[in-house]
């Protein structure tokens, strides 16, 4: 293997686990305030196909980027209408969630199969991107990956030292001792699950303008789904949702380093590996059931009413 | 919030009937806003879609046709569901039933016994079962949620097919297209109502509605699935082996959707092909809530959405819409259902209806 392979696998690693990490991150927010999200494919495909169109039909990726975003949280609402508001259960509204994003998504998208776009450019960091080996993987990326970077670190920081962020935690450990204190537990759900949208359409808004970029249905093929095994692989742990994404972006591309090393596997086997090793993540993570108890947030997937 | 929620003392028996009707009419009245915004008549759109499709016989047989798969993938999903187990996988289950059984039938189309078409009915079973097998033992034994292992079973399986398609189940004579040989005839399942593509699957699926119903409302195990499904901790208090209910449950509901994709391949399609299943198994999940995890509601909810998928094939041809809209339309229909089903547990209070909340809880019986 020479350090050519090395670089652009390393550099697609990257790329690929991206929209895993704008996603989980999300998700892992929405989980942290104590609530349970499964619609993340829904509101990626919803995110991926409102970005596609926005861009084609006026041109500008960062209109795009935007209508992706305001696509996924109008989603998120949706779920937390049903979810939060009317007391449904989380996980068939999350199902139904799903459900109905790739369905609208197929709807709305099916006049824009297969026409092109102008994905989005990388920008090379000058004098950094010329490191070899990690300088193309870290600082010649798009902008997008720059801001999963940022994105990253704020949510670190977040649930590390904001008092916000512990507002949230409180919110999805005891939401009843939370609201006894007079913490807002409805708002802060419903802002979480707002965000989770908004980190969902984005990621899906990165698939369809800058990853492939191009709009097909179904385009995340399962990624909103492995994003969900992801949070649980990290304990809720922004850290390790970082190291989780760029993992499952790395089995993602093993084609690339098989055809590198001259195997030849059938790119249909090799397209198994990234759901392959989200069940064995999961077993792992979910084997010893008292640990990955105590990470979980305690009042996860659990309605709220105030007053009982 | 200008509603208020205010919970009954007791679920309403009524509005659990009830609620499905609404979700149907609300999904009625917002697919014919949706056709009007698209410039289309709403009324004769809904009519091509919901009608024109079984207006002759052909189209009351390709209704039969589309309802087994289905019914199949939601009668067993009825079991595990009642057990609070969240089996997602049903379209995997189903696409392995029919890779199993294809497996089997491309290496007996020589074979005219009567024996064949069972043996290959039986491997889909079996294909389906073990795949749903193997989704359970993850969670008994590691504790692996089984709606994330379930889901990646539908991937994983989804390109297995492709794999086999392309490579060992390939038709050697067949110019290199993915697909298998055509099935012997012996392997196939009998049409049932000659000129159409009715075949003995429906049959099969109608007698898992009344095993299903019999094992739920009449048998041990069944009490056993329902109490472990409303509380698990009564269900372990009472003695009940969890683990093995879940088993249990995930062997049925897997092989009744291995039975839906062998039926499918030994029925009308004949042979494995790429795409063997339009989302039958997330179908499923919408017809099981949609049933009310019923058999006798799981039979007419899976009539309902044969006839949405019939529709959106119709729309397509006549309205010249994506086939999409029968996804669409899937969606709003769990949509508007779980919303309505809120009514099962709570009143809701509008803002100008009095002061009536302890009346109202009186009031219920």
């Amino acid at each position: 293997m020479d350090i050519d392979l090395i670089t652009n696998i390393l550099y697609a690693m990257i790329r690929t686990g991206t929209p895993l990490l704008i996603v989980a991150l999300g998700e892992m927010v929405c989980e942290k305030s104590g609530v349970l999200n499964l619609g993340q494919e829904g509101m990626m495909l919803m995110g991926a196909v409102a970005g596609f169109i926005a861009t084609w039909l006026t041109g500008n990726l960062f209109f795009g980027f935007l209508m992706a975003i305001v696509a996924g949280v109008l989603m998120s609402q949706l779920f937390a209408m049903i979810a939060l508001g009317l007391n449904a259960n989380q996980v068939a509204t999350g199902l139904a969630l799903t459900i109905f994003g790739t369905g609208l998504s197929a709807f709305i998208g099916s006049g824009f199969v297969g026409n092109p776009i102008e994905g989005l450019d990388v920008i090379a960091i000058p004098f950094l991107s010329e490191i070899p080996v990690i300088g193309k993987m870290l600082f010649a990326q798009d902008l997008i990956v720059y801001l999963s970077f940022v994105l990253f670190g704020v949510i670190f920081w977040f649930f590390r030292s904001s008092r916000t962020g512990l507002i949230v935690k409180a919110v999805g450990e005891n939401p009843h001792a939370a609201n006894a204190i007079g913490l807002p537990v409805m708002r802060t759900r419903y802002l979480a699950v707002a965000f989770g949208g908004a980190m969902a359409g984005l990621a899906g808004g990165y698939l369809s303008l800058a990853y492939t970029p191009l709009w097909a249905e179904n385009m995340t093929s399962g990624r909103g789904w492995i994003a969900l095994a992801l949070v649980v692989f990290a304990s809720w742990r922004t850290e390790r949702i970082l190291l989780g994404a760029y993992l499952f972006g790395l089995a993602s591309i093993l084609h690339l380093v098989a055809q590198g090393l001259g195997f030849a596997v059938s790119p249909n086997l090799l397209a198994m590996l990234p759901y392959i090793a989200t069940v064995l993540v999961l077993v792992m993570m979910s084997r010893n059931q008292g640990q990955s108890k105590m990470y979980a947030p305690i009042s996860l997937g659990k309605p709220f009413h105030a007053g009982t | 919030m200008f509603l208020k929620l205010v919970p009954r003392a007791e679920h309403s028996r009524k509005m659990a009937y009830l609620s499905p009707l609404l979700a149907g009419v609300l999904t009625l009245i917002t697919g014919g806003v949706f056709f009007y915004l698209q410039g289309h008549d709403p009324f004769f759109a809904l009519k091509t879609m919901l009608y024109t499709p079984i207006s002759d016989t052909y189209g009351l047989a390709e209704l039969c046709v589309k309802t087994t798969p289905i019914l199949l993938c939601a009668i067993g999903l009825a079991i595990v569901f009642k057990a609070q187990v969240w089996n997602i996988g049903a379209e995997g289950q189903l696409l392995i039933g029919g890779l199993a059984a294809s497996a089997l039938a491309v290496n007996i189309i020589e074979v005219e016994a009567a024996w064949a078409m069972p043996a290959v009915m039986l491997a889909g079973i079996a294909g389906g079962a073990l795949w749903a097998l193997l989704a359970a033992w993850l969670k008994t034994h590691f504790n692996a949620n089984e709606i994330l292992t379930t889901i990646m079973f539908n991937y994983i399986a989804l390109n297995l097919l492709i794999f086999s398609v392309h490579g060992p189940l390939k038709d050697p004579d067949g110019y290199n297209f993915p697909e298998s040989a055509m099935f012997g005839d012996a392997s196939l399942l009998p049409i049932l109502v000659e000129d159409t593509r009715v075949h003995a699957g429906i049959l099969f699926a109608l007698l898992a509605v009344v095993i299903i119903w019999v094992l739920l409302a009449r048998s041990f195990i069944g009490f056993q699935i329902k109490v472990l499904g409303l509380d698990a901790s009564a269900a372990r208090l009472a003695g009940f082996k969890d683990k093995k209910l879940v088993w249990i449950t995930m062997l049925i509901s897997g092989g009744l959707a291995g039975l839906a994709g062998a039926g499918e391949v030994a029925g009308p399609i004949g042979q494995l092909v790429p795409q063997i299943s339009p989302g039958y198994g997330y179908a499923a999940i919408i017809v099981a809530f949609l049933g009310r995890l019923h058999p006798v509601g799981i039979l007419f909810a899976s009539l309902l959405m044969a006839l949405i998928y019939m529709g959106g094939e119709m729309a397509q041809i006549e309205l010249n819409m994506p086939l999409a809209i029968t996804g669409l339309f899937q969606g709003m229909l769990l949509f508007y259902l779980l919303a309505c089903d809120v009514l099962i547990g709570y009143k809701i209070k509008f803002p100008w209806s009095g002061m009536d909340t302890v009346t109202s809880r009186a009031e219920q019986h």
